[in-house]
């Protein structure tokens, strides 16, 4: 049967297993718009109100569900505003398709209305792209396109359609085979060889640690790491993103590590004299100087990314390759071990952190982040999946709600892009509509994507909105309190009233600025089917402790005085 | 990317899909993970679906280790290989255009040329044009000898390699082009996609 272009894109995404997408229209992608009507009661679009939103919303549906998430938009401005959301993806390697409208081929190098070299300007920040220059491979593009997004250590794939390939006709042949890319082929098992070095080193080690990343989950290696961990008694550390990766309260899981990590994981790791690196990446802000980080420790590292291994710290076993599949060939010759002195100096180090625990403080007439994420965290019974923007709410989120559940964490590690969180929430919703969705946002962050409450109400989309609202951009006023003498240079904000907004938009909403205010108002979110929103008006400067210093060494952390101390 | 440079030199040989702007992807990641390459040539292969590409970085083992990786992550890279440590044939090719004008420099050059792989290619009563084919080290000295004669233009196009014996670098692989192709001659006997 003779298709068009715009037919072929829809028949694609079904049969890729795609039932929502997120975008906006214009003049070149308006074939592939027009195709969509015959098809929306299988393959529902969502409209945003701004391309950069539809990018994050395939992103938190793509983090939610491990899914590829699906944006589309048109050429020009319609692709470049998806682009801060193609590099968020991109540094937090999460499968996204991204479907771009394109001038018609002959326009194509004229600079004509609306033309950007869509592919040329995504090229670094995707994991591969395509111009279709014909339509009769644009079935096979599409294809390619979800494999390669979705496999391997995944990440955002952009597709440009010119306009006349989307209204040209052609046979549409859904290749039935796997795509032949001789180019592409994933690392996935070790050799014996490797396993064997891996086991002679945990066999020796008496002081090892894991350090547990969002590999793991995108391994789907969560139960191989409990096994690893609980038969050679191995703490573990998460990186954020690798929140999940292991119950929280299981007794070996030892908090996150990193810039705003726990002490007792940064000490733990300079202190220790082997790290299992598994599916992470030594970014700097989870090492601090290389040139003292781990200094005692030798290095398994463990990732589906050959170009990872020996990148930022040298391994004495580097192993590409799939976790899952590498774990499990390293479990069955795994020796039981227990390392008692190990874990009770960590121990120690935790018991010292929670005396300095800001919760464990008198704060009376103030309400603080930590409360109010702590609160939502025992009200939503540990077990919701929650969406941050960036700055300090996301750090204390980070430490304030211990995740049981891989996946339940969805937050911008790699880019740290602010406005990530809401629209990332939304998709997260249309990938898992039985979760319980909160976005925890920043006065700052939710700012820069707010536009997507109407959306959010045109769907009646489920999600609860926590504005995190101290009249700061709080992270970097904390920089300019510690490096640059208080001088606030651009962080203090003067906000709307973000009730009034909500109303604007229809959606029900309520201010707390008291500690007992705030299980209602959480009680009321939840109780609403649709979007809901509530300012928490905090403490406008707190601080997030402990801090390693960018370039700091990892030991060399500013922590929070214990009390009396102070 | 921190890693030491040596001072020596490596040889990545890469086959790579022969589609629009591959080159510009391995320029991109070279410029995006700041590798210095020394030169870079691109041929086709006896393939027309495949191009190979010769790159030479001033690196230690480390640092080509890196690059080789990064290329690899490439999809329209099929296959990388540092070739420095097999026994390979490598040539480059240098144009130079000297200065000609008495009787003492025609000599020199005459002279200097019959000693390498170089030959005169073009006269005139200025200025001539050298060809010098060779491994890199032989080009380069030769440029030194006759440097002091004058060089007025060069250009080189870069080391091209090829290992030696039966280590073949693999050609035989289809791609989605070749596929489609096939697909479309067997349903319609003709056909080139483009
Ligand atoms: C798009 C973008 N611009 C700038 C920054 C730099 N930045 C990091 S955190 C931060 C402040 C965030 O403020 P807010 O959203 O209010 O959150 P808070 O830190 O107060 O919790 C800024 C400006 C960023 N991460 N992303
Ligand atoms: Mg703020």
């Amino acid at each position: 049967m003779k298709l068009k272009g715009s037919e072929i894109i829809m028949e694609s995404l079904l049969r890729e297993g795609v039932d929502v997408m997120f975008g906006y229209p214009g003049g070149a992608i308006l074939p592939t718009y027009d195709a969509m009507s015959q098809y929306e009661d299988r393959l529902h679009h969502v409209l945003v109100r701004h391309e950069q939103g539809a990018s994050h919303m395939a992103d938190g549906y793509a983090r939610a569900t491990g899914k590829v998430g699906v944006c589309i938009a048109t050429s020009g401005p319609g692709a470049t505003n998806l682009v801060t959301g193609l590099a968020t993806a991109m540094m937090d390697s999460s499968g996204i398709v991204a479907i771009t409208g394109q001038v018609p081929i002959p326009a194509i190098g004229s600079d004509a209305f609306q033309e950007t070299d869509v592919t040329g300007v995504t090229l670094p920040i995707t994991k591969h792209n395509y111009l279709v220059t014909d339509v009769r491979e644009l079935a096979y593009t599409i294809k390619e396109a979800f494999h390669i997004a979705r496999t391997g250590r995944p990440g955002p794939v952009l597709v440009d359609v010119p306009k006349d390939v989307q209204i040209a006709e052609t046979e549409f042949i859904w290749p039935e085979d796997d795509v032949v890319l001789p180019g592409y082929d994933p690392p996935w098992a070790a050799d014996d060889e490797e396993i064997n070095a891996a086991l002679r080193l945990i066999a020796e080690a008496e002081r090892p640690i894991i350090l547990a990343g969002h590999g793991i989950m995108m391994s789907g290696a969560m139960n191989e790491l409990r096994e690893l961990a609980e038969r050679a008694q191995i703490p573990v550390s998460l990186t954020l993103l690798g929140k999940g990766a292991m119950p929280e309260d299981h007794p070996l899981v030892i908090g996150m590590m990193g810039m705003h990590g726990e002490a007792s994981s940064n000490l733990a790791i300079q202190e220790a004299d082997l790290l299992l690196a598994l599916g992470m990446r030594f970014d700097d802000r989870v090492t601090g100087n290389l040139k003292t980080y781990a200094q005692k420790a030798k290095k398994i590292h463990i990732d589906i990314d050959r170009s990872e291994i020996n990148k930022n710290v040298k391994a004495d076993v580097g192993i590409a390759g799939d976790l899952k599949t590498v774990l499990t060939q390293l479990l069955p010759r795994l020796e039981g071990k227990s390392h008692p002195a190990w874990i009770g100096r960590i121990r120690d180090w935790l018991e010292d952190s929670s005396e300095r625990d800001i919760l464990n403080y008198e704060t009376p007439g103030i309400l603080l982040t930590a409360q109010v994420v702590n609160d939502i965290w025992k009200l939503t019974g540990g077990d919701a999946i929650t969406v941050t923007d960036v700055g300090q709410h996301q750090m204390l989120e980070a430490q304030y709600y211990p995740h049981q559940r891989p996946s339940t964490l969805l937050t911008s590690g790699g880019l740290g892009t602010m406005g990530f969180g809401f629209p990332a929430a939304i998709g997260a919703k249309f990938g898992a509509p039985d979760e319980e969705i909160w976005a925890i946002v920043g006065d700052g962050g939710f700012q820069m994507t707010l536009c997507e409450m109407a959306t959010a109400a045109q769907e009646n989309v489920n999600v609860n909105i926590a504005i995190i609202n101290n009249n700061f951009l709080g992270m970097v006023r904390q920089w300019q309190e510690l490096f640059f003498e208080k001088r606030y240079q651009a962080t203090p904000m003067v906000n709307p009233d973000f009730c009034k907004l909500a109303d604007a938009y229809g959606i029900p909403n309520r201010c707390v600025t008291k500690r007992d205010e705030i299980e209602d108002a959480v009680r009321f979110a939840q109780s609403i089917d649709g979007p809901a929103l509530i300012e928490f008006v905090v403490e406008k400067e707190e601080m997030v402790y402990p801090m390693v210093p960018a370039g700091a060494d990892l030991h060399d952390m500013k922590r929070r005085p214990k009390p009396g101390e102070a | 990317m921190a890693d030491v440079k040596t001072g020596s030199k490596v040889t990545v040989v890469a086959l790579v899909e022969n589609e629009p702007g591959v080159l510009n992807r391995i320029a991109s990641l070279f410029r995006r993970r700041a590798f210095n390459i020394d030169s870079l040539t691109v041929g086709r292969t006896h393939k027309p679906h495949i191009s190979r590409m010769t790159i030479r970085v001033e690196a230690g083992p480390e640092y080509a280790r890196k690059i080789a990786t990064n290329l690899q992550k490439l999809v329209n890279v099929i296959d990388v290989r540092i070739i420095d440590n097999e026994p390979h044939v490598e040539r480059d090719l240098a144009l130079i255009k000297v200065r000609n004008d008495d009787a003492d420099s025609r000599n020199t050059i005459t002279e200097i040329c019959d000693r390498y792989p170089a030959r005169i290619v073009d006269v005139g009563p200025k200025v001539a044009i050298i060809e010098i084919v060779g491994t890199e080290a032989i080009i380069e000295e030769f440029i030194e000898q006759v440097q002091p004669t004058g060089i007025v233009e060069m250009i080189r196009t870069g080391v091209v390699s090829m290992g030696r014996g039966t280590r073949i670098h693999d050609t035989n692989f289809i791609n989605r082009r070749t596929l489609l192709e096939a697909a479309a001659k067997a349903r319609n006997g003709n056909g080139r996609i483009v």
